[in-house]
């Protein structure tokens, strides 16, 4: 009789097409998910959707205009982004930039880095369910966006840095709003925790869901919060310090659960991290030049270079293979993004189209980074 | 005792049988009455829209809809237009009659849920001796609305968000249920009128059952917010799993239908909520009690709006459930919390322990 039921009631495994327009997606990703029921048996991540062919690009253009290309990539930590080209530019070509300009970059990143983890946070949010947080958390960060604004004209692709300097000198209200934002954000932030973080639902649809073990998270590439979720030890301001991150004060935040709420506590803990940064930096701004003359023609030396910075969703690379010309002969940025994403499906599968959601939104993915 | 609506119902009342034979008098106060209903519903359906709009700015820093009319006043008459002048359109491969026809299931329960509302003593549509009853079974009929149209829908996310649709409302209309008849236990009545006569002398009913009563309230706002598929519990229509759940393919009115339905449910689920633990009509210590005048249906409807701005806080704040959790939520807390909490009702009016 078992048997005979069991023949005729069959559940099938099915196909659904999780993007590329999906509100949880955050931009075109597809994912083409195997669900039973709504239990996820595989996530097959499909890119392509937004491929401009940056790295291709980069090949035939100048390494000035380089650095305007990499704010296209993760278009919230654009900075910093600028930033890891100019670096490796710098590097090849031997050249030190003054203390002012490796101040400025430094709270210019860390106040780019606490942009991206709010928007960030109003948005895990916002996939779970709890719609008031995006709100709560462009209120703040429109704050960075007008100092931003004010100093280098833009508020989302910056072009601010360049090789051997900055673009601009800090408008003079700089100081004054970076130090009226940092009094609201430090009033806000605990709002933030009691909204969110210590919700009981919040807590029950974080805690224990898409567990990233030590040994994934270092075998799969990972970096950035996602890793240092898991314990791993891989912060790049630490490990390998570039600006003036040599000379602030800091903590490199772990959590050792490696779920989606040892995920969420590092950003929300990175975010007082940078605080505390450019409040030891903004009251001690070197006077100098903000640029050291290069020539109007950047022509790197004969060779590899390679350049990694601390971006907002983990470690950006940049390579560059030069002939000694104009252009790179070949420019390759290991994006955070990408090796992050290829933990997905180890992590999600099993879990339930709710729990993907919540695991998409720990990582922070921001399409045009994985898809160059 | 003149209140206001039955002044003007009894006008009309006696003016149609001096000019009409009975029957045809009868045939056209019921049109009558059922067109007073329907433009009730779309006028509560239209401003319940908007205050939810200006709910959720005053909690987000927006300022909400404020450019059509005074306030925005006339931006959900404005939204109805354009969704009335919309084309129907549905998807390649839609079952086109369980199609057309979920709309009317969702929309046809919420409406026929409204005709036992106590607005107040002499604005009651259709008092019935088994009045509670008739608005649950009503209200849950709903669902199959919900069903039809994710099935029909030919499309994947409508078909998950109908799943869950009727796993969640299946389950949760036992708490629903099983609050209500801990309060039923103590008035005795199923009849609404009665149900709030009763508060009159007693004292309303969350007064008078103190403790077992308070816990069946909490009960009935959880599973009745889980019931009209409202955040926390809107797993129906997650938008940022399912896209819109079962009414992604619905465009136009019939859009409207499930957009005004779950509105009106929401009003239901506040106005069970008032008869049954806040006295419905009833003035809070009687302070109106002697003033004859004064329309009854305002305490009502004040009463009303304070649990639906209720319900929109919950929707505003929390984050929504996972489906287990849902689930394990109803069955293994909910649900047994509120047997023993009738077995403890039972036991406090037996030993007299009513306040």
């Amino acid at each position: 009789m078992e048997q005979l039921t069991n023949n005729k009631i069959k559940t099938e495994e099915y196909f659904v097409n999780m993007g590329p327009q999906h509100p949880a997606a955050h931009g075109v990703l597809r994912l083409l998910l195997t669900i039973d029921g709504e239990i996820i048996k595989n996530v097959d991540p499909d890119l392509g959707y937004i491929h401009r062919s940056i790295e291709k690009m980069c090949e035939r253009n100048s390494y000035q205009q380089i650095v305007h290309l990499t704010d296209r990539l993760d278009y919230l930590s654009s900075h910093i982004n600028n930033g890891a080209v100019c670096l490796a530019v710098e590097k090849a070509l031997e050249l030190e930039v003054t203390d002012r300009v490796k101040v400025i970059r430094t709270i210019f990143d860390e106040l780019t880095r606490l942009a991206s983890h709010l928007l960030w946070w109003g948005v895990m949010g916002m996939d779970l369910g709890a719609l008031t947080t995006y709100f709560y958390a462009f209120r703040d960060r429109e704050m960075i966006n007008d100092i931003f604004e004010e100093t280098c004209g833009a508020r989302l692709t910056m072009n601010y840095y360049i090789p051997g300097g900055l673009m601009f000198d800090l408008h003079p209200n700089f100081v004054k709003r970076t130090k009226e934002f940092l009094v609201t954000i430090k009033k806000n932030l605990p709002e933030y925790d009691r909204l969110l973080t210590g919700n009981v639902i919040f807590q029950k649809r974080t805690k224990g869901v898409g567990i990233l073990t030590k040994e994934d998270a270092i075998s799969f590439g990972t970096s950035g919060p996602v890793a240092r979720g898991s314990g791993v030890t891989c912060d790049v301001r630490k490990i390998h310090p570039y600006h003036a991150y040599d000379r602030v004060d800091f903590n490199e935040v772990l959590f050792t659960e490696g779920d989606t709420f040892a995920r969420y506590k590092v950003r929300m803990q990175e975010m007082w991290e940078s605080i505390s940064i450019v409040e030891q930096l903004i009251d001690k701004i070197p006077e100098g030049d903000i640029k050291v003359p290069t020539k109007a023609v950047i022509k790197l030396p004969k060779g590899e270079f390679y350049q990694k910075v601390e971006a907002a969703r983990g470690e950006l690379g940049v390579y560059i293979n030069s002939t000694g010309t104009k252009n790179p002969y070949r420019l390759k940025l290991r994006s955070s993004g990408f090796s992050n994403l290829s933990v997905l499906n180890h992590i999600a599968k099993g879990g339930k189209i709710g729990d993907l959601v919540a695991i998409m939104a720990s990582f922070d993915f921001v399409i045009p980074d994985i898809d160059r | 005792m003149m209140n206001i609506p039955l002044s003007i119902t009894s006008t009309i009342h006696d003016w149609l049988f001096s000019i009409m034979p009975e029957g045809a008098a009868t045939f056209t106060e019921w049109i009558l009455i059922a067109t007073a209903y329907l433009a009730l519903f779309a006028v509560a359906g239209l401003y319940l829209v908007l205050l939810e709009r200006k709910v959720a700015a005053w909690f987000q820093f927006r300022l909400g809809p404020n450019r059509v009319g005074p306030w925005g006043i006339f931006q959900t008459i404005a939204d109805a237009l354009k969704l009335v002048s919309k084309e129907i359109y549905s998807n390649e491969r839609v079952d086109k009659f369980l199609f057309n026809l979920a709309p009317y299931f969702v929309i046809v329960a919420s409406l026929m849920a409204m005709a036992v509302f106590p607005f107040s003593k002499q604005f009651q549509g259709f008092d019935i001796n088994i009045g509670v009853f008739f608005l649950f079974a009503i209200s849950s009929i709903g669902v199959i609305g919900l069903l039809v149209g994710g099935w029909a829908s030919n499309n994947k996310y409508s078909l998950i968000g109908a799943m869950r649709s009727g796993l969640q409302t299946i389950s949760y209309e036992l708490s629903v249920g099983l609050s209500i008849l801990t309060m039923v236990l103590l008035t005795g009545t199923l009849q609404l009128s009665e149900i709030i006569e009763v508060q009159r002398t007693g004292g309303w009913l969350i007064f008078q059952g103190h403790i077992p009563a308070v816990i069946a309230f909490m009960i009935f706002m959880i599973a009745g917010t889980a019931e009209t598929n409202r955040a926390p519990f809107d797993l129906v229509e997650a938008e940022s799993e399912l896209g819109a759940g079962f009414h992604t393919e619905y465009s136009g009115m019939q859009f409207a239908y499930f957009f005004l339905a779950e509105f009106i449910n929401m009003f239901i689920i506040a106005s069970i909520a008032v008869v049954l633990f806040f006295g419905g009509w009833l003035s809070p210590f009687g302070i109106t009690e002697g003033i004859t005048w004064f329309p009854e249906v305002l305490w009502f409807v004040i009463k009303v709006f304070m649990i639906i701005l209720l319900m929109m806080w919950f929707r505003w704040t929390f984050p929504r459930l996972r489906v287990d959790q849902l689930l394990t939520l109803e069955w293994k807390y909910l649900l047994p919390i509120n047997m023993v909490n009738l077995v403890f009702m039972a036991i406090v009016i037996w030993l007299n322990f009513t306040l």
